[in-house]
């Protein structure tokens, strides 16, 4: 934060140039009588009211906290659903491409489309390789997702949308098996199963990396913004009333995710 | 300079916008951007001369008749004359509202905690309704001792703590990446609120249960039928992440994860899973849809970025604003938040000449770490064209990029994460517009 004096400085700074255009800036002093606090003292009053939680956390208890009981392993088994990338977690079952193709018709496709296209708005699951560095991409699993791991555990968790966690560990393969298929990863008589599942690899997983902004994105911590005649004459580039994509007749597709 | 030298509107408290003529301002039902004024009778300040003010002779109607008795509204509501502002839906971004998202009206809210019906909400497959008595949370996986805890358990642990912080969905303003779109700051950046939460440290529940020392990372559950899952660092959920069970003071809303929600502070909103139901303790990530399909940036080479959780320091200025245009020259307060998951806000500057030059905005109210702060900039309008823009700074010395600087690095497919200036044109007539400039 500026000094006062920086303050006042910048404010007549500022006042000239916007005088210019017009614009009187109000007095941006306190109030007289409303002391500015000294920037010490501001940090221990705003640390007053967000300690971080650690610093806030008393003391490790002496003995431990009486509260909360064991866990059975019947309850742990009931939300364990959780299926890793390298398989962990995959309960035993198979299921083929056929049978896939018949569930996901009666289960799937009134949403995602037959071939997985998407009907209407809903997702669309199926297609879109080559399609990341366009204008357009299209996100689906066989030209984004990293892990078919993935498929497995969503669908089963999530699907189908309305009345999920009903499809048993035989059918979700099968599904799984479909949606692999209708993305070119497996044949049509392929049979998936908790043991040749980790042996299928979807082709987009080497496109992803961690989050480097504070690396590749240094540019943007730097210390003194410019403050004063930064560019050149400003204009109106775009308004969203030309752009809107104001849902008149024919609503677009959302890109909401 | 006191003097208004625009006449002022004529403006039926509550009354339907006249001012849009944009179907999508008409269907999101905009009701504080009531028409500019230009002409019109007062009804809203003083006539300059002659007649008294009919709002002080007679006596107005509500001095001389006795109000509502005291328990009118037992759980107290707003005022008739804000029945406007309210959540807004835009029903065309998604197939299901049960998946999708309904925005905080930051255009008329002001300081910097959210009034708990007016936080966003994003839900991926409705509400869940959790019976508190029923509700349980298991910690599990890579632990000493599984455990399973009732509310009431949580509620007796030692440690309470309170803290108040920004919860920004990652696809905030997700719609703006390709150029200017939604005509309104509830739109563009409404997928935020701010809180001051109730709870206790995550890191005693786990150490409760006893982390094994190979653990790496939490995966941490929703009850809801999108059984919401995240993997969360374990270093981060043993810092400052918090099992919290009342926002502002109350329960959780049922829309905001009651009876327990995660509280992930400064990271991506879908990372603070509501109606938590499980955390399970794990040496690497579970790479769930919402770690893969979604939440992760796809940049113009056609890489993507994973685990992008912090969100980067931002800010808008929220009026003037498409929904809350200017409706009188002279003097007017310029208003806006700021926040930044890497911490405190220590400046903002404003422009109102579309990024030319800046000044420094008043930043007032606490302006605590990974909490929203708000800015002013008192300022006199002579009714000329103003480009308004406002520029974060935070503690570690980042400073909020254009949408150039932002897409020159990040293309426009990224969808999340979207932090970069807004610009608000301010026509001549005070009607105020989403735009571009370069
Ligand atoms: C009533 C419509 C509906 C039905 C039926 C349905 N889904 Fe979905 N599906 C959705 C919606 C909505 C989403 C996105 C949910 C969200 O926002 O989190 C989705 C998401 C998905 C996704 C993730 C898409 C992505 O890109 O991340 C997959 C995979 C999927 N569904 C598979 C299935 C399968 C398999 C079935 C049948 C067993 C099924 N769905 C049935 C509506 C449906």
């Amino acid at each position: 934060m500026l000094k006062s004096a920086e303050k006042i400085l910048a404010a007549a700074v500022l006042a000239g140039v916007l005088a210019a255009t017009g614009i009187a800036i109000a007095d941006p002093q306190p109030a007289p009588g409303k002391a500015v606090a000294a920037k010490g003292e501001t940090d221990k009053a705003r640390q007053a009211v967000n300690v971080p939680a650690p610093a806030a956390a008393p003391a490790p208890a002496a003995k431990p906290i009486a509260l909360g009981r064991p866990a059975l392993a019947e309850e742990i088994t009931a939300w364990n659903t959780d299926v890793r990338a390298d398989g962990e977690g995959l309960p035993p079952g198979k299921g083929s491409v056929k049978e896939g193709e018949e569930l996901f018709l009666q289960n799937c496709a009134q949403c995602h489309g037959e071939f997985g296209e998407g009907a209407g708005r809903w997702p669309v699951l199926a297609g879109g390789r080559g399609t990341l560095k366009s204008e357009r991409p299209e996100k689906t699993i066989g030209s984004f997702w990293p892990y078919a791991s993935t498929v497995y555990d969503y669908v089963h968790r999530a699907m189908p949308f309305g009345s999920n966690m009903t499809l048993s560990a035989d059918q979700t393969y099968a599904i799984v098996a479909y949606l692999l298929n209708l993305n070119d990863l497996v044949p049509e008589d392929y049979v998936l199963s908790k043991d040749n599942f980790p042996k299928v690899d979807l082709p987009n997983e080497a496109n992803f990396f961690d989050d480097d902004r504070e690396t590749s994105e240094k540019a943007f911590w730097k210390k003194d913004p410019c403050m004063k005649e930064c560019s050149g004459e400003v204009h109106v580039t775009a308004r969203a009333q030309i752009l809107n994509v104001t849902p008149d007749g024919e609503a677009p597709k959302g890109n909401l995710e | 300079m006191s003097e208004t030298s625009l006449p002022p509107t004529e403006r039926a408290p509550g009354a339907q916008p006249s001012l849009s003529r944009r179907s999508f301002l008409n269907l999101a039902g905009v009701g504080a951007g009531a028409a500019v004024a230009v002409g019109g009778r007062s009804a809203l300040a003083a006539p300059a001369t002659g007649e008294p003010d009919p709002n002080i002779v007679p006596v107005p109607e509500w001095t001389k008749t006795l109000g509502a008795p005291v328990n009118e509204n037992p759980y107290g509501k707003p005022s008739v004359f804000e029945k406007d502002v309210v959540r807004r839906e835009v029903t065309w971004l998604t197939a299901s509202s049960q998946s999708s998202v309904s925005f905080t009206p930051l255009y008329a809210l002001d300081s910097v905690i959210t009034p708990n019906g007016l936080c966003f909400v994003r839900h991926h497959g409705g509400q869940a309704e959790i019976d508190p008595d029923k509700y349980r949370l298991m910690i599990h996986g890579m632990v000493d001792k599984p455990l399973v805890f009732t509310l009431e358990d949580i509620k007796r642990m030692p440690g309470r703590v309170n803290r108040a912080y920004f919860l920004e969905c990652a696809a905030n303003s997700g719609m703006e990446w390709r150029g200017a779109q939604l005509n309104g700051c509830q739109f563009t950046h409404g997928m935020i609120h701010n809180l001051f939460y109730t709870g206790v440290p995550l890191k005693t529940l786990l150490d409760m249960a006893g982390v094994n020392p190979k653990g790496k990372w939490v995966l941490a559950e929703g009850a809801d039928a999108a059984v919401m899952t995240r993997s969360i660092p374990l270093e981060k959920a043993m810092n400052d992440c918090l099992v919290a069970f009342a926002m502002n003071g109350e329960a959780l809303r049922p829309e905001q994860g009651y009876p327990v929600r995660l509280v992930v502070p400064g990271w991506e909103g879908n990372m603070w899973v509501k109606w938590l139901r499980r955390l399970k303790v794990g040496d690497q990530p579970w790479q769930q849809r919402e770690e893969t399909s979604k939440y992760t940036d796809l940049l113009a080479d056609g890489r993507s970025r994973r685990f992008t959780f912090v969100m980067d320091a931002k800010s808008v200025v929220t009026s003037p604003s498409p929904q809350a245009p200017l409706k009188r020259k002279g003097p007017n307060v310029l208003s806006g938040i700021a926040w930044s998951g890497r911490g405190t806000i220590t400046r903002v500057d404003v422009s109102l000449d579309g990024g030319r030059n800046w000044t420094t905005a008043r930043l007032d109210g606490p302006a605590m770490p990974m909490s929203m702060t708000r800015f002013y900039l008192d300022f006199d309008w002579a009714g000329q064209e103003l480009m308004v823009q406002s520029r974060a700074m935070d503690d570690t010395g980042y400073v909020q990029p254009t949408k150039q600087e932002l897409r020159a690095v990040r293309g426009t497919n990224s969808i999340y994460h979207n932090n970069g200036i807004q610009t608000w044109l301010v026509r001549s007539n005070g009607e105020t517009e989403n735009v571009e400039v370069g």
